[in-house]
């Protein structure tokens, strides 16, 4: 096993697929806790269907770099469900189920209508489902993800506590002056953030469970918004990497993978948890 | 004053004094919830005015809401609730530091809960759970007070523990506060202001005499 390890390791898209999956795991994580709490386990399936969509005007106008197109659409959806929630006419789990089966079906039509490629379903299933290319990634890739996941980290340690304040009372946090609409909208930009960079991994219709797994898990057993969120921080990572490794050891898909781990683990910090009380 | 386009209710008109004991009474839908929201900012009045004077600022408020269904299975520890009551202290520095955390530790102490703080908080009793809440709130005041429903849920004992809290707060350590409560008997005899708000109308007792005043004159609009 540690023989064949070191043989894989050796070559570039390995190592490249850990760090990315390292950072994917650690950041959707972080985030995850809040989005749990605040009801929203749905946000990060509802934008990874934005994202496809976006992803699918990109290729029909023929856009070059897609994140162009795909990283602004994703966060302004992003703010009006997350910012505007309970400010609009249609409410919460409504607002994000419309959302995501709308895009999904425009993306869906647009790609079949006027995608130059010849094996559409194929396209569309690698992204739905997640595709190889998180195995074939490249340097500026890893950058890339290097460089979101870094933003997301930080923002994340410095803005922990307001993050916990708003999140366990949001109108406590405004009554003391804490401009919850301006930290709702950052979560808002940088779980769009996160959705995009990890729907590289998992694909659009698993990515949600890189969000909300860990956290469940996580809030299982531990009982602090700390330890909550450091524990499924740790989880996730863990997670994620044994995916990513299962995958290359026995080619299942890597999205789906990551996911059947996670669901492992839930159960056995649920069954910790339980014996705990 | 009212949302989403609705008059709730208007022509409210009072002031408060620093130590005062303010209590808000009113029938269910007579605008109580609508008035602290508008009192804390939370929304605007639809016409008219809110003053602070001197002594206070807007964010100086010590809110204690009604409970949130999110906050029953939230994971946290004691501690880490009441340290937020002193989020606005940050301004943009990330971390608490000392001084914060001693503030969050007397308060702590004062309400009770010292040997709680490592405790999660869904764990504990619905009136340690109010105490919580009430020292977070101190964290954010030393000047005013404002309680919506403060023994909303809690058996008569706790709320009657609560009630006392509350009394010592105002008495001993001057801080205003502002109730909202339907709990006419056992509410009112600590109050030294009376806002009673109904639908028909809004009127504002002051003194000593209220305690036996109202009772009355409440049995009679309900």
């Amino acid at each position: 096993m540690t023989e064949t390890l070191r043989y894989y390791l050796q070559y570039d898209f390995v190592r490249y697929a850990l760090i990315v999956g390292t950072l994917i795991g650690l950041c959707s994580s972080l985030l995850g806790v809040s989005l749990v709490l605040k009801r929203f386990s749905f946000i990060g399936d509802g934008l990874s269907h934005v994202a496809f969509g976006a992803v699918a005007i990109a290729a029909v106008m023929r856009v070059e770099n897609d994140m162009i197109v795909v990283i602004p659409v994703t966060a302004l959806a992003a703010v009006v469900l997350l910012a505007f929630s309970g400010r609009t006419a249609i409410r919460g789990d409504a607002a994000i189920a419309m959302i995501s089966v709308a895009a999904l079906a425009i993306g869906y039509l647009l790609l079949s209508r006027y995608s130059g490629s010849a094996n559409i379903s194929a396209d569309v299933c690698s992204s739905l489902f997640g595709s190889t290319s998180i195995l074939t990634l490249t340097g500026a890739d890893v950058g890339f993800c290097v460089v979101i996941s870094a933003a997301v980290i930080i923002m994340f340690v410095l803005l922990f506590h307001k993050i916990f304040a708003v999140t366990f009372d949001e109108s406590f946090a405004k009554a003391t002056g804490i401009r919850a609409q301006t930290y709702n909208g950052l979560i808002a930009v940088i779980t769009a953030l996160v959705i995009v960079v990890a729907m590289e991994l998992a694909g659009s219709l698993l990515v949600s469970a890189l969000i909300i797994f860990p956290a469940l898990s996580a809030m299982r057993v531990f009982k602090s918004f700390l330890s909550v969120t450091v524990c499924a921080a740790a989880v996730s990572v863990v997670g994620t990497l044994s995916g990513i490794l299962i995958s290359i050891f026995a080619s299942t898909p890597v999205g789906a993978s990551i996911v059947a781990v996670d669901l492992v683990m839930f159960v056995a910090f649920a069954i910790v948890g339980r014996a705990r009380g | 004053m009212g949302y989403e386009k609705q008059v709730v209710a208007r022509d409210i008109s009072f002031e408060v004094h620093t130590g005062d004991y303010l209590c808000i009474l009113g029938e269910n839908g007579s605008g109580k919830s609508t008035l602290v929201k508008t009192l804390l900012g939370l929304q605007k009045p639809m016409s008219g005015t809110l003053k602070f004077g001197q002594e206070i600022r807007a964010d100086e408020i010590g809110y204690l809401p009604q409970q949130t269904d999110t906050q029953r299975d939230f994971p946290a520890s004691v501690e880490e609730i009441v340290l937020s009551g002193c989020v606005n202290r940050l301004g943009m520095r990330p971390f608490y530091g000392r001084l914060e955390k001693e503030i969050a530790r007397e308060n702590m102490e004062q309400m009770g809960i010292g040997n709680l703080a490592k405790r999660c908080y869904r764990e504990l009793s619905g009136g340690q759970q109010q105490r919580v809440l009430l020292a977070r709130a101190l964290c954010a005041t030393r000047k005013l007070l404002l309680l919506d429903e403060p023994v909303a849920g809690l058996d008569p004992k706790a709320a009657e523990e609560m009630y006392g809290l509350i009394e010592r707060l105002n008495r001993e350590q001057g801080i205003s506060v502002i109730m909202v409560s339907h709990d006419v008997l056992e509410a009112v005899p600590f109050a030294s202001h009376i806002l009673y708000m109904s639908h028909r109308d809004v009127f504002l007792e002051t003194g000593k005499a209220i305690s036996q005043a109202l009772p009355d004159r409440c049995t009679r609009l309900y």
